[in-house]
């Protein structure tokens, strides 16, 4: 990882800040390199009480399995709710299922809430205070354990292995 | 050849994105309750607006040149709408919004700290507003 400075406090943030400019802009001429860079520099800094600790991305490549592995599951998930919505019968079995968290930062905590909303028939409603358990609202789950069982071997393992191991 | 096939990819993308945005919006008004009503337009319209920006993204890359906003924007969205379900969820929990009878487990968020005041209950004379 880039070491951050005093005029790049989040050289992550920066680059990628560059990065979308270039594509927003669809040009990689002088002048949006930089009107970007200078965007780059001066957006990290103002708003850089408002940030907290970077996490450090320990294993990239796992983070890019990660996001494969979730696109697919959004795309089940969607057919899953789908057939649940148009199901005439309307079988469901809605639960809140309070899910014990082992992560430990905030920003991968948010990663796994995400994940979870946009995945297989959960949404997650609260994070308490104590940052411990995770409260998930579930459209249609037969066996609660085996939702936390599978949320935890499928994402916040991952996720661990990425940010804090 | 290669056009026609894409072009088939594209439509594909369009009418599952049209279908998916249908479902969603239909759970939005036929499932029981809040908490249930929040699923349909937080994942599958999600993904129908995703599907739309795909095929928009190829039909114009063929014709313009590479084009990458609508990619962006399909990771704007998916970045940006659990953030927004969850704030809604977050809301119904503090208002203490009833789930559905059918529901399994209630979380201590619903339990209520002090009773509420009926109308019968409030104090005479005095408005509940200070």
């Amino acid at each position: 990882m880039i070491p951050p400075t005093r005029w790049l406090p989040m050289p992550v943030l920066s680059l990628l800040l560059l990065i979308v400019w270039l594509l927003l802009q669809q040009s990689i001429a002088l002048g949006q390199w930089i009107l970007g860079g200078a965007l780059a520099i001066v957006i990290p800094v103002v708003c850089r009480p408002f940030w907290e600790r970077q996490p450090t991305i320990k294993r990239p490549w796992k983070l890019i399995v990660y996001i494969l592995r979730a696109l697919k599951d959004i795309v089940v998930a969607n057919l899953q709710v789908s057939k649940l919505i148009l199901d005439p019968r309307g079988r469901m079995r809605p639960a809140f299922v309070e899910y014990p968290l082992t992560l430990k930062e905030n920003f991968p905590i948010t990663i796994l809430a995400s994940t979870i909303t946009l995945t297989p028939g959960t949404v997650s409603a609260h994070l308490r205070l104590d940052g411990r358990t995770l409260l998930i609202h579930a459209l249609d789950v037969a066996d609660i354990d085996n939702l936390v069982d599978e949320i935890h071997q499928r994402y916040e393992r991952p996720l661990m292995e990425i940010f804090e191991s | 050849m290669l056009d026609s096939i894409l072009e088939g990819v594209i439509a594909f993308m369009l009418v599952a994105g049209g279908a998916f945005a249908f479902i969603g919006s239909l759970g939005l008004t036929h499932l029981k309750d809040f908490y249930m009503r929040l699923h349909g337009p937080s994942k599958t319209t999600t993904l129908g607006v995703g599907c739309t920006l795909i095929g928009s993204l190829i039909y114009f890359s063929l014709r313009e040149g590479p084009v990458v906003q609508e990619f962006l924007i399909t990771i704007f969205a998916f970045i940006t709408t659990p953030v927004s379900a969850h704030m809604l969820a977050k809301s119904a929990l503090h208002h203490k919004l009833e789930p559905d009878p059918r529901t399994r487990g209630r979380p201590m968020e619903l339990e209520n700290e002090r009773p509420k005041h009926t109308i019968e209950e409030a104090p005479q004379g005095k408005s509940p507003l200070p």
